[in-house]
């Protein structure tokens, strides 16, 4: 009987197993999100002024920045992160595998990772433009002088395809050395591997100050493409893409509404009834989310708003000390310009 | 019923059978989940990438390949990069583990000493680790372009690789390589034709120096008869680096460093423990028999040790190509590099592109272990 028993359930288990059909991963990453307890947010964690560990071993930055507003609006805390360090060429699989629940890695958006990976672009909060970092020694003036120099860049990024479309275009040749994380890639650009580094202005700068010597290297004037980095999640799950993109759109409308971490208390008392819908005081915004109505208010308390937080990782508070730009918001000269709460 | 299944021979076909089904349904489930959770994240499938634009640049690349070029074309690069590591890594680490595994016997206390050391050093330190110091510690350290090495005037070393001249590619340079393929077919045959002759007569042919001969005497031949129109092109330092001539990359120089002293360690080892393997009464008999060293280790010592020493080595030469692909630490544009790597990144397609390379390696693999078996099953002992 005994064996007839463990037939009967062997062949139950085959069958059961037969008919299950696919099961589907679960597509709702904020119950997902709730349920661990923390957001899984994947970051570079090496590239000074957007994800870098700290000397007190916290992670800082402007991309580290969403990620803990997030878990703030998510949360009411932002220290539920938990960080996943990733390199360029990990990233966007390691977000359609579900490893993490969004990507804040200097990530830009082009049309092919937004249509055919089954991602998501949920923003822009750093626009940025790729050029290149020389020796001072060379005596290059214009990136038109490269013809024939040697190249380090960080594989798996738009930048090994502008370079390549850049000295096409112009009839000059390079010689590619390409790694996989920023660190080698500056490590062989020091060492003189390579005569040129290139990459996005911003993580130019954050590099160069890496350098021994920072003063003999130059970045050229030259830009030589659009880079509009944001913050990308799963395509499918529309309620977390909008919890991510409004978290974003909240910080740069209470940039523009001059709610800041020091006033937030005292502004859930005003009058204007802008800053009443963003702080959830009228109105029941969040909770369209799937959040709490003023799921805004932990964030500009504990992160800020999009101007503190660039200008403390990026801007004039950071070493990089990198002007806004065209990250100022679009009544300051810039195009950072966020969809209204309403 | 009941009866039946108390039957130990129906039982065992039952759960064999039952054992299949399951596996069958396990790797059908796990396939269908894949799909459908691709296919409601929006995730392109299938093949089409392949004939892509890849859009990005590869450094060294023995085909011809530029930026327009398609995904597919990319594949083929990697894959003839990562076939130029394995077969030059393959050679290398055979000759010096031949040569170590040799010393490592020595009577001389010296050398047997210093091989030994040589094994025990590079053997127990990781290979990625050996790979990055090749890679950073000493090729890194070489000087820029223009303070390079130089070795009359011919070679240059620098931190961006060796170079160093190459012929140009006409008429007398494909004589003179198409002279030693002809020289060293003759030298076979040559050989094959002297054991004949020495086992129907029993005398000695000295195949050596004609087989040198040929060696030298076929490309001087071919040189006069090619046109006698050998043109060097040197490498010159212009502008940002060196042109003309051939370059080594410091990631291809670090990568056969590394891959060639470490396999070279474990080759060396299979040689070792196949010639002492060989029972010490053979080398006495042999003696008894009144041959001299030389000929007892040539005629009865190598053979039965090489029969031992092949299964070894076979797997350390699957081990070193499929170790190749730590090239993706230095950036050696082989196949995981560039097409697992930067393709993937580009078009996203990770099943696709994994399951290919991952069966790249499984047909390297195979390729080569069902030639090294074929010439195990030819070295075997002939049992009379």
């Amino acid at each position: 009987m005994m064996l007839r028993s463990t037939i009967v359930k062997m062949s139950l288990a085959t069958v059961a197993v037969l008919s299950f059909g696919s099961t589907t991963l679960s597509a709702d990453t904020l119950s997902d999100v709730q349920k661990n307890g923390f957001v899984k947010c994947g970051v570079d964690g090496g590239l000074p002024g957007f994800s870098e560990v700290g000397s007190d071993g916290v992670y800082k930055g402007i991309d580290v920045d969403l990620c803990r507003a997030v878990a703030a609006a998510v949360f009411g805390d932002a220290k539920k992160v938990k960080y996943v360090a990733l390199n360029a060429k990990e990233r966007l699989t390691a977000l359609q595998s579900g490893e993490i629940d969004m990507l804040s890695r200097n990530t830009t958006w082009t049309f092919t990772r937004d249509a055919s990976l089954g991602l998501n672009f949920a923003g822009v909060n750093y626009y940025d433009g790729q050029g290149f970092m020389v020796n001072k020694k060379l005596g290059v003036k214009s990136a038109k002088e490269l013809d024939g120099a040697s190249i380090c860049l960080q594989t798996g990024t738009t930048t090994e395809l502008n370079v390549a479309d850049y000295f096409r275009s112009n009839k000059m040749k390079y010689k590619l050395v390409s790694y996989d994380t920023n660190d080698q890639v500056l490590k062989g650009y020091e060492t003189g591997r390579c005569d040129v580094l290139t990459s996005d202005q911003s993580q130019l700068y954050g590099l160069r100050i890496k350098l021994a010597k920072p003063d003999e290297s130059i970045v050229l004037p030259e830009v030589i493409s659009k880079e509009p980095l944001g913050p990308v999640v799963r395509q499918g799950d529309d309620k977390w893409f909008d919890i991510v993109k409004w978290t974003l759109y909240g910080m740069l409308n209470a940039e523009e509404a001059g709610v800041t971490t020091a006033n937030v208390d005292a502004m859930l008392k005003t009058d204007n009834p802008d800053i009443k819908r963003l702080l959830g005081v009228e109105g029941q915004l969040g909770e369209q989310l799937g959040l709490k109505k003023d799921f805004m208010v932990p964030v500009l308390k504990q992160v800020g708003n999009y101007g503190e937080s660039f200008e403390a990782t990026v801007g004039v508070g950071s070493p990089l000390k990198i002007a806004r730009g065209y990250n100022a918001l679009w009544n300051k000269g810039g195009i950072q310009y966020a969809p209204p709460f309403r | 019923m009941l009866a039946l299944l108390r039957n130990q021979k129906v039982r065992g076909i039952l759960f064999q059978f039952l054992t299949v089904v399951g596996l069958v349904a396990f790797l059908w489930y796990i396939g269908n989940n894949t799909v459908a959770n691709i296919e409601q994240r929006g995730i392109q499938t299938g093949f089409d990438f392949l004939s892509g634009t890849a859009g990005f640049g590869i450094d060294q690349s023995p085909i011809s390949y530029t930026e327009e070029d398609t995904h597919g074309r990319v594949f083929w690069v990697g894959l003839l990069n990562t076939l130029i590591i394995a077969f030059v890594g393959i050679v290398l680490a055979t000759l010096l583990g031949l040569v170590i595994g040799i010393l490592r016997l020595s009577k001389n206390w010296l050398i047997a000493k210093l091989a030994r050391t040589y094994v025990d050093f590079f053997r127990n330190i990781p290979l990625l680790l050996q790979l990055l110091f090749w890679y950073n510690v000493v090729l890194r350290a070489m000087p820029s372009p223009k303070q390079s090495y130089a070795f009359f005037d011919m070679f240059f070393i620098n931190n961006r690789g060796l170079y160093f001249p190459l012929p140009d590619y006409n008429t007398t340079f494909f004589m003179i390589l198409g002279s030693f393929v002809v020289a060293l077919m003759a030298s076979l045959a040559l050989n094959r034709w002297s054991n004949k002759r020495k086992e129907n007569t029993g005398q000695d042919f000295a195949v050596l120096p004609w087989a040198l001969g040929m060696f030298i005497l076929f490309p001087i031949l071919a040189y006069f008869l090619g046109g006698a129109n050998l043109v060097f092109s040197f490498p010159a330092l212009m502008g940002f680096n060196f042109k003309g001539g051939k370059t080594l990359s410091p990631e291809f120089l670090a990568l056969t460093f590394a891959l060639t002293i470490y396999t070279a360690t474990f080759i060396a080892e299979a040689v070792r423990s196949g010639i002492e393997a060989v029972s010490h009464g053979q080398k006495e008999a042999a003696t008894s028999l009144g041959l001299s060293n030389y000929q007892s280790l040539k005629l009865v010592v190598l053979p039965q040790a090489i029969r031992i020493a092949i299964p070894p080595i076979i797997n350390q030469y699957l081990n070193l190509t499929k170790n190749s692909s730590l090239a993706t630490a230095v950036g050696y544009p082989e196949i995981v590099t560039v097409f697992a790597g930067t393709s993937l990144n580009q078009v996203g397609q990770a099943i696709e592109i994994i399951m290919m390379t991952m069966l790249v390696y499984l047909f390297i693999s195979l390729a080569v272990s069902a030639l090294l078996n074929w010439f195990n099953h030819k070295m075997k002992i002939k049992e009379r």
